[in-house]
């Protein structure tokens, strides 16, 4: 066993993982998420054409896989004149995966919250949207928290596809130092420990959250 | 002027609200073929009947939870809505502002506390100051004697206590009208009667109220005008012993006799 190899390599790629996957999971969850918010309720508006576009959005995105959604728009759109850098190409890329995803969640969970509530917010005055937000969101929020942290977990792990439109991130860093020491078993192992122990933190934050959302929840 | 007590309904006389030819079908089921309504200020209706006869389809047009196909719904000092007509969908939610509703399965918010739950409308709709909104809150609980459940979550309450909190919610919007769904049919018997002793307190300090119930000795006891119905029509309606004890008409006296002889 190469210890001191372990032992130097584990810095890089550590901070791959801290300047590279974490913001580029950070940044596309939060982002995909607001954008799945908006495809859910397109899908439950009621409104033929507005469902029809979600209900397209979310069959094309669960219906493809994510690495070439990653190239057609990394690689793809160039040649329509439209060139995006790295970084954003990927935001964009799994912003849009997340969001199809993570649409169907939200979809269930706002429906999971009983008729009664839309017309109790609605017998205080309340308009849809009011509702909506003060109401059932903040219901469907918990039912929900199980799933999407599924959701960002995957994300997490998905984002080492970047590495093949040179993104730099835990994995590439992987790949240089194992190309250039050629300790491929060891270095990919140390790359999947740590992959390993951010999931570990995500999921106890899961834990967390669930925790505190279920206050309210007679158990 | 002095602000309105929230532990007083407003004071007036003469009817308050005016239901004229009141229609509502859902799909090919006409569940109110054509109702006639006068409330007055300060006046308890019981509405009555088997199930399906279409009370709670009344109910909920007067709050807005349903559009009818047709009718007019008027209250004093407005809004009146004519159905027939071309509705606007705000003008047709305006009726909201003049009533509250209390649901059959209390229907509170359970991630909000107690005294959250009741200061939701009128801090959030109503624009009251949150302070004064907690105040009136407070007082309602009190009176209701809820008063120290204020910080914890409906799902810590009893059936009787929710629906004591669903009651001081509708309070708490200072409305007109007060409607009430059924409000004890979702409780355990032996709570039944705390509910209605709220109910009964607020029939006393002339509460304008309709009452969607088959608590008949209840309907009798408090309510002013007891309204049958069935199929979708008013079939008769007066003075509560009048249409509970000498019903006219033989659908009621059979409805009256079920419910009273069970067996």
């Amino acid at each position: 066993m190469d210890w001191e190899l372990l032992r130097t390599s584990f810095w890089p790629l550590l901070s791959g993982g801290l300047t590279g996957t974490i913001p580029l999971s950070l940044a596309s969850f939060a982002i995909g998420l607001a954008l799945a918010l908006v495809v859910a309720l397109m899908r439950i508006s009621g409104q033929p054409v507005l469902s029809g576009i979600a209900r397209f959005y979310v069959s094309v995105i669960r219906g493809t896989p994510l690495l070439v959604q990653l190239f057609v728009i990394f690689y793809g759109l160039p040649s329509i004149g439209l060139t995006i850098d790295p970084w954003p190409s990927a935001v964009i890329a799994f912003s849009l995966n997340v969001a199809g995803y993570a649409a169907e969640i939200l979809r269930a969970a706002i429906l999971s919250v009983p008729k009664g509530q839309w017309e109790a917010g609605h017998t205080i005055g309340m308009s849809r949207t009011l509702t909506l937000r003060r109401v059932i969101l903040p219901q469907a929020a918990r039912v929900s928290v199980p799933p999407l942290s599924n959701t960002f977990i995957s994300l997490v792990k998905d984002t080492s596809l970047a590495s093949l439109i040179l993104v730099t991130e835990l994995f590439r860093e992987a790949e240089q130092i194992a190309a250039f020491s050629q300790q491929f078993m060891l270095v990919y192992l140390e790359a999947a420990a740590i992959y390993w122990v951010f999931c570990l933190v995500l999921s106890s934050g899961q834990s967390v959250l669930e925790k505190r959302l279920d206050r309210y929840v007679a158990r | 002027m002095l602000p309105a007590d929230p532990l007083r309904p407003p004071a007036a006389e003469g009817p308050l609200l005016q239901v004229t030819d009141l229609q509502k079908s859902f799909g090919t089921n006409r569940v109110l073929s054509s109702i006639d309504l006068q409330i007055d200020s300060g006046q308890v209706v019981a509405l009555v009947g088997p199930s399906g006869s279409g009370k709670t389809t009344v109910l909920r047009c007067l709050n807005g939870l349903e559009t009818p196909d047709a009718g007019v719904v008027a209250f004093r000092g407005g809004p009146s809505v004519d159905f027939g007509a071309k509705v606007l969908k705000k003008e047709a939610l305006s009726l909201r502002d003049r009533s509250a509703m209390v649901f059959q399965n209390y229907n509170l918010f359970p991630h909000m506390t107690v005294l959250e739950n009741i200061i939701e409308g009128p801090v959030q709709v109503q624009k009251r100051p949150r302070k004064e909104a907690v105040a009136d809150a407070e007082r309602l609980l009190a009176r209701v004697g809820l008063a120290e459940k204020r910080d914890d979550h409906p799902f810590n309450l009893s059936g009787g206590q929710q629906q004591r909190v669903g009651i001081v919610r509708a309070l708490a919007l200072q409305p007109d009208l007060l409607l009430f769904d059924e409000p004890t049919s979702a409780l355990d018997p032996e709570l039944v009667g705390e509910v209605l002793a709220v109910i009964k307190e607020l029939a006393e300090e002339k509460w304008t109220m309709v009452i969607v119930t088959h608590e008949l000795a209840f309907a009798r006891e408090v309510a002013d005008e007891v309204v049958f119905m069935d199929g979708g029509v008013v079939v008769e309606h007066g003075h509560p012993d009048q249409v509970l004890r000498r019903p006219r008409e033989e659908r009621t006296r059979r409805f009256v006799q079920r419910l009273l002889n069970p067996f």
